[in-house]
């Protein structure tokens, strides 16, 4: 299993950390960890790097999980690359949104490291 | 313990809601276990009520409108965002950014949990990124009339509040 090199949009860094931590928890090699607190940042690190994973909250100021979502479907470095929605609104309309938007899957907090592994493993070909 | 340092809140026009306090209590339980890896307990009747340091807090709009609020001790905030970020905590009533930032995601989490478990309501209501306000020297007051389901319980030796203020 080669290192994936991820990208964690969320306005809180105790957030960012625990996502970080429950993806080794569940037994994902990651290789750098990039960090955006929020989608307009998530979007100034793609214009400079590729990643092999997404995960984003939704409920953020400046620019939210949805609309970072849809702006990054035309990067190139964004391509092919697997969003997962990470969020406290279990909505159906919300998930719906989110899969329209271009997200491949959606875990609502409280999370587990099983619950992470499920979705995520799958999008990585692990 | 004196009255100024302590948060208060307005009660005058709060009608007790009792029918959602199990559900608030197993929203905190919830997060608390599989966020924080911690149990919670009931505080004694004896002890004495807290001195919150910090308040966090997420409105609700929707079917449901209001505030759902966090309130402890620094020590006992400085502890959840340890515990949260996997590393040992340090004895202090001094907090940062991430105490600060573990109670509003606390917050927003079992404000979200808790709407989760009420039939109808995941779809109907939104919650409001948190807020989190620092120092016990203040009132809240609701401007309109409602109800106030208020939980306590022990986390770790100290005491955590959980309210949740729904106007009618």
């Amino acid at each position: 299993m080669s290192k994936k090199r991820v990208l964690i949009v969320d306005d809180s860094s105790v957030m960012r950390k625990i996502v970080e931590r429950t993806l080794r928890q569940a037994g994902l090699e990651l290789g750098e960890v990039l960090e955006a607190n929020n989608g307009a940042e998530g979007l100034a690190i793609l214009q400079e790097k590729t990643v092999d994973l997404i995960l984003s909250d939704i409920n953020m100021p400046t620019m939210d999980g949805l609309e970072f979502v849809r702006q990054l479907q035309p990067l190139e470095n964004a391509k092919g690359v697997p969003v997962v929605m990470i969020t406290t609104e279990g909505s159906e309309a919300r998930v719906v949104e989110a899969i329209s938007c271009g997200a491949r899957a959606y875990i609502r907090k409280p999370f587990t490291a099983d619950q992470i592994k499920e979705r995520v493993a799958p999008l990585l070909g692990d | 313990m004196n009255s100024s340092a302590m948060a208060r809140h307005s009660r005058n026009t709060i009608l007790p809601q009792g029918d959602c306090a199990p559900m608030l209590e197993t929203a905190t339980r919830e997060v608390f276990e599989i966020m924080l890896g911690a149990q919670v307990n009931s505080p004694s009747e004896s002890e004495p009520p807290p001195v919150a340091d910090l308040t966090a807090m997420v409105g609700l709009a929707g079917r449901i409108c209001g505030v759902l609020s966090l309130r402890c001790e620094a020590t006992s905030a400085c502890r959840m965002a340890a515990k949260m970020l996997g590393v040992e905590a340090v004895e202090t009533a001094e907090f940062g950014d991430d105490a600060r930032d573990a109670i509003g995601e606390i917050c927003n989490m079992v404000a979200g949990n808790f709407k989760a478990k009420l039939a109808g309501l995941v779809e109907g209501c939104v919650l409001s990124v948190p807020t989190v306000i620092t120092g016990a020297d203040y009132q809240l007051h609701m401007l309109a009339d409602g109800t106030r389901t208020e939980i306590s319980f022990g986390f770790e030796g100290s005491p955590v509040w959980i309210t949740l203020d729904l106007h009618n």
